[in-house]
């Protein structure tokens, strides 16, 4: 589904992937763990489309097309999704008109006719449903004055929402209480399909205990140091990530 | 042209008109056509050394012909045939004016009375009627100022609308006004209006500039609006006429103790808009809140001029205004907030937000606080801007087109001013006008049988 090969990107002339390789198949859980500032960030930034990064080399193949090549738009309506570590708050567009904007889209280029109004509203309370998601949630703008967890709530939703094919989770976990931790986890295990793959990107192992991956990687100064399974989660929890850090400058 | 050669040829252009005027068998115009005379006499029209009309240049506009119309000239029209504005349940009181003279016809009498005491019907014919009460407030609020915007209004006034609302009275419906604007050659407008509330019922106007095909225009009119103790009213100005246009608004509104004046302007449409705004807060406890939303490009120039006087103690003012420019345009916004030495526990808060679109486009902002009492809260702001980068984003990577990306996001913007809108028909239709504006689509109001051009 997913090929990254050799991939360099750069921000402000400053390099910060330094050729990451990584494929991913589908029905398949995958986790980047990794130090701050180590490109786990820019790596979901490059894969969702955005502009500040600049490719170096490389090339991703998503579905066998050239991914790098394509506007976030088209990436989207193809099946990517990225769940965002700052979801953005949009003051007076309402979440309602930016999911049916955003779901009619993603059927126009999938051959379906648009939703109706009621079919639309019908199709957001299952989701809403599924995911857990408050209802009021939905009848204000786009994520403004939402909480921490609400804001992380509302980007599982937007996933259930836009069914992709390729979930990249940026450090979803990040400033959630353990019960709204429980909820994403939820989440994203009912929205597991077998032709589906995600990417969880995160620092703690907290997350890996409610998702369980199938493989993990461990990103270190742009470079993907190590490729294991479940089990490292638990061994970079104890020892934390300066024995990798040693293995590596050694 | 040199500026000296364009001051005089715009200048000579208004004496002839000026020569022109009829005194309309009515004493005090014929006074107040004299005194405004010798005013422009005086002090000719606005140019850039100007404080006020720094950014905006009317003089250049002057030089071109346009004819004056002592007389009206709608007579063969029949506007009843043409115009039906057909917004659904917008069901307003519908007063047409046709080249700034009021338009009299079967189901628009020149002046009526009503059983609950509201006047209603054109400015001369109630000069005629009631004098006295006339008089008392005929160019009362704009004679304040010293503006040779509405001077020359006054030398050159037609007809207009007058509205009498006596104490505990309430319009049937919201009155509407059409200014229609139709000739086959180029015209100068000059249309005034006259607007007095006692009542503390929500009664609301709404002026509707339109025009019928796409001769130039300028249309130079002037509103006065008082507000008596405890007198509510909502306005509302739809600016929508062709961009061969000059559009020129002068809206003096005077408050009495505990009035309130709520307002919004939209401007969709017209070359060279220039709206001034000036409101005094004569008494304790009048409240006014005022927005006003542009849209440009292509030309346009648009110009926004706001003065709030606090005469009194514990006034609040509000004003909001946006403005969203595109290709060449040019946004004007100019503000000032004058709180008198009397006028302790005011509240004055003023906020001017440009959105630009294309990095050619030009805005101007100029917010002025000048305040000479101690116990007041005042704030101004101002900003302008781009599109934010991380929303476009977080659209996108939902799958939204780029262009449906600004879409949302610059109805957003607007929708601050919109939802000032407090006629649920009338602000449905001008977010639907919004949104085909900020599309590029023409945004005549569609439903309207006149196609505007």
């Amino acid at each position: 589904m997913l090929k990254i090969k050799n991939l360099r990107a750069q921000i402000n002339g400053k390099p910060i992937l330094k050729g990451i390789n990584l494929e991913v198949k589908p029905g398949e859980v995958h986790a980047i763990m990794g130090p701050n500032g180590s490109g786990k960030s820019t790596l979901a930034s490059v894969l969702a489309g955005r502009e500040y990064v600049e490719i170096t080399g490389g090339e991703v193949l998503f579905m066998g097309k050239n991914l790098l090549e394509l506007s976030p738009e088209e990436r989207a309506r193809m099946g990517i999704f990225l769940g965002f570590q700052y979801p953005v708050e949009i003051p007076g567009v309402s979440m309602v008109s930016f999911m049916r904007t955003a779901v009619n889209e993603i059927r126009k280029y999938r051959n379906l006719p648009p939703f109706s109004s009621s079919d639309f509203l019908k199709y957001m309370r299952e989701k809403k449903e599924l995911v857990e998601i408050d209802t009021q949630l939905t009848n204000r703008s786009v994520n403004e004055g939402f909480s921490g967890g609400e804001k992380k709530k509302n980007e599982i939703f937007q996933m259930a929402m836009l069914e992709p094919k390729l979930s990249i989770l940026d450090e979803t976990d990040s400033g959630l209480d353990i019960d709204a931790l429980r909820i994403v986890a939820n989440g994203v295990n009912k929205l597991k399909r077998p032709e589906n793959a995600t990417i969880v990107i995160t620092h703690y192992q907290r997350l890996l205990d409610y998702i369980i991956p199938d493989v993990i990687h461990v990103l270190y100064n742009g470079q993907i140091v190590k490729t294991a399974g479940k089990e490292l989660a638990l061994e970079l929890e104890e020892k934390g990530y300066d024995w990798i850090k040693k293995e590596f400058q050694n | 042209m040199s500026t000296n050669l364009i001051q005089n040829i715009a200048h000579e252009n208004i004496l002839k008109a000026m020569e022109s005027v009829r005194d309309l068998g009515l004493q005090p115009i014929v006074a107040k056509r004299k005194e405004a005379f010798e005013m422009f006499t005086a002090h000719g029209l606005p140019n850039k050394k100007n404080e006020n009309y720094k950014y905006t240049s009317l003089e250049q506009h002057y030089t071109g012909k346009y004819l004056y119309s002592p007389f009206t000239t709608s007579q063969n029209i029949n506007i009843d045939d043409v115009f039906k504005c057909d917004v659904p349940s917008l069901d307003t009181e519908l007063i047409i004016l046709t080249n700034g003279w009021y338009y009299e016809s079967k189901s628009q009498p020149k002046l009526r009375k009503q059983n609950n005491g509201i006047i209603i019907g054109s400015l001369l014919e109630a000069m005629t009627q009631y004098p006295e009460l006339v008089l008392n407030y005929f160019g009362k609020a704009a004679e304040t100022y010293t503006d040779e915007l509405n001077t020359i209004n006054q030398a050159l006034m037609q007809d207009g609308l007058f509205v009498f609302i006596p104490r505990g009275a309430k319009l049937d419906k919201p009155i509407q006004i059409i200014n229609i604007v139709v000739a086959d050659e180029s015209i100068q407008i000059y249309p005034r209006h006259l607007i007095i509330s006692e009542s503390e019922e929500d009664n609301q106007l709404l002026i509707c500039d339109h025009s019928l095909n796409p001769s130039p225009f300028i249309m130079n009119g002037t509103m006065e609006v008082f507000l008596k103790d405890n007198a509510k009213l909502s306005f509302y100005r739809m600016q929508n006429a062709h961009n061969h246009s000059v559009q020129l608004t002068n809206n003096f509104i005077r408050q009495s103790k505990g009035s309130e004046f709520h307002s919004v302007f939209i401007t969709l449409h017209g070359g060279t808009v220039r709206n001034n705004l000036w409101v005094d807060l004569m008494e304790s406890e009048a409240n006014c809140n005022i927005n006003g939303l542009w849209l440009a490009d292509k030309n346009q120039h648009i110009d926004y001029n706001t003065f709030i006087r606090h005469h009194s103690p514990q006034c609040n003012s509000n004003q909001l205004f946006k403005g969203i420019l595109d290709d060449e345009a040019t946004g004007i916004f100019s503000g000032k907030i004058l709180v008198e030495k009397g006028a302790q526990k005011t509240n004055a808060y003023q906020s001017n937000k440009n959105l630009i679109i294309n990095p050619s486009a030009k805005v101007r902002s100029k917010p002025q606080l000048e305040i000479y009492a101690d116990d007041v809260k005042c704030s101004h702001g101002s900003a302008t801007g781009k599109l934010d980068d991380d929303a476009m984003f977080y659209l996108r990577s939902r799958g939204i087109s780029h262009k449906e990306a600004c879409q949302l996001l610059m109805f957003a913007f607007a929708g601050d001013i919109t939802k000032q809108i407090l006629i649920e028909p009338l602000k449905k239709e001008v977010e639907e006008l919004i949104d085909k504006r900020l599309r590029g689509e023409l945004s005549r109001c569609n439903r309207c049988a006149i196609s505007c051009s």
